[in-house]
């Protein structure tokens, strides 16, 4: 009897103390990985974090009433990390994707990027798979954009792999390929330069489930209490409207998950 | 090993390897053609001629391949870029194909190496045989074809197959203009299944066929040469 009043009184003492770590008492350790990924999270000279995902961090800490750290850890080392509690979130432009679900959770998305369809300006291009019949496509390999043309184009189009963006865009200028298809930040860099000047958009690709849902934070798959914490503050920040305010600080185009 | 990723690439896979096949003999023999313009023309007494052809193998053997197929690859791709008539001309759909660029680099590139061995092989044929055509009566260009170029070649043909594989393996460059060779397929395969040696050793092995493939074939041709009529 007295031991197992033992045992009660060690695991209640020790549920509160788990509790307590995730409430307001102790900060919440958000994992960085110690590289700049501008513009969504860099450090500047006085050796503070900004960018979109630091400000959108900040904002979802208010709403949580919760302290937050910025923990550095290598981008390969933010799983490990989490799992052995040396962090208690990724907060680091980490695409939810099924093989990352089978270790972590995930929040809901707080950003999603579109994939964008490019070709020369004035051209007639309908990024349709049945209006790029008998057209070339570029895109990057080992992308989620490669894969997505190659299920939905590879049947009309003549799909052509770069290993690098780089040689994508320099193959797009020069007229080699009809359209590119990649990721709409980049693309949107990439027409306001001078290399692009003579190409634009030629509309988002359909959301596919192959691109996945977006970026989410990444917690640990027994932190329930604590996704529903995320979850339920990314819906506040997104209705608020501080969250359109904090995107049109560093986006021309809306990154917005739907 | 995993091959499960076959069944859903081997079609790109087969037509990877026509690529592949395709710039070797499209590039070895307009190569071929131009490295015996470029071996007369080193042997030739006209100073001018003699120049420019030792310049030219120089040129191309003291340039790396990989940089003449970018030169002519995105260096023209730059140009192109501001002539908006080329790109609406009949010429556009080849001009915008790295294929053609590769098998330009290709060639010239074979006619530098192997103008170079021709020369030397040229040189090697005995002199009396020459003399004696010539004062048979026989026209210039008709000793070149009928004893002088099948003399050479006849000696030449273990270089000659040696040259062959070289170029085969000097095609997997191809891939890096986006072209679908072999080498760009298992690279496309490699990005797509995250398995790295599985379309390594399969397109290893295709290589190593085709090249056993060229040596048997020079082998044939050299147990069966000399023709009566050779040319």
């Amino acid at each position: 009897m007295k031991s197992r009043m033992l045992t009660l009184c060690c695991s209640l003492s020790l549920g509160l103390l788990v509790h307590g770590n995730a409430m307001a008492g102790t900060p919440l350790k958000i994992g960085l990985a110690a590289e700049p990924y501008p513009p969504f999270s860099t450090k500047n000279s006085s050796g503070q974090w900004s960018g979109f995902e630091v400000d959108v961090l900040n904002q979802l800490c208010r709403e949580m009433k919760t302290q937050c750290q910025i923990t550095e850890v290598a981008w390969d080392g933010l799983i490990p990390s989490l799992q052995s509690k040396k962090i208690d979130v990724i907060f680091n432009s980490m695409s939810i994707t099924p093989e990352r679900q089978k270790v972590i959770s995930f929040s809901k998305p707080y950003y999603y990027t579109d994939s964008m369809f490019v070709g020369r300006k004035g051209s007639k291009l309908d990024p349709s798979p049945a209006g790029m019949r008998g057209k070339t496509l570029g895109v990057q390999s080992s992308t989620v954009n490669a894969n997505y043309a190659m299920k939905r184009y590879a049947q009309s189009a003549s799909i052509k792999y770069y290993n690098t963006q780089d040689e994508l865009n320099a193959d797009m200028a020069a007229g080699r390929i009809d359209a590119m298809l990649l990721d709409a930040l980049a693309a949107s860099d990439f027409l306001a330069s001078k290399d692009g000047s003579a190409l634009e958009s030629k509309g988002l690709a359909t959301r596919d489930p192959m691109f996945g849902p977006g970026v989410g934070a990444g917690l640990r798959k027994q932190d329930t209490a604590l996704k529903q914490q995320f979850d339920a503050a990314i819906d506040k920040l997104i209705k608020s409207g501080n969250y359109d305010v904090i995107q049109k600080k560093y986006f021309k185009i809306s990154i917005l998950p739907k | 090993m995993d091959f499960s990723w076959f069944s859903e690439y081997h079609p790109q896979l087969w037509l990877a390897a026509l690529t592949t096949v395709q710039l070797l003999l499209v590039s070895g023999s307009a190569g071929f053609v131009l490295a015996i313009l470029v071996g007369f023309g080193r042997l030739s007494k006209q100073p001018f001629i003699a120049w420019f052809s030792l310049s030219y193998t120089n040129l191309i053997r003291g340039t790396p391949l990989l940089v003449q197929i970018y030169v002519l690859y995105y260096g023209l791709g730059s140009l192109f870029q501001d002539m908006p008539t080329l790109r609406d001309s009949i010429l556009w759909p080849y001009l915008r194909e790295g294929f053609w660029y590769v098998a330009l680099a290709l060639t010239l590139s074979v006619g530098g190496y192997l103008g170079e061995v021709l020369k030397s092989g040229l040189r090697a044929v005995p002199k009396g045989g020459l003399e004696a055509a010539r004062a048979l009566g026989m026209p210039r260009l008709l000793v070149i074809r009928r004893i002088w170029l099948p003399q050479t070649l006849y000696m030449l043909l273990p270089t000659l197959a040696g040259e062959s594989v070289m170029l085969l393996k000097s095609t997997a460059l191809a891939s890096t203009v986006a072209v679908m060779d072999a080498l760009g397929v298992a690279n496309l395969i490699r990005n797509q299944t995250f398995l790295t040696y599985e379309p390594l050793l399969i397109i290893a092995g295709l290589y190593l066929l085709l090249a056993i493939a060229i040596e048997q074939l020079f082998k044939r041709l050299e147990s069966r040469l000399p023709f009566r009529n050779a040319l």
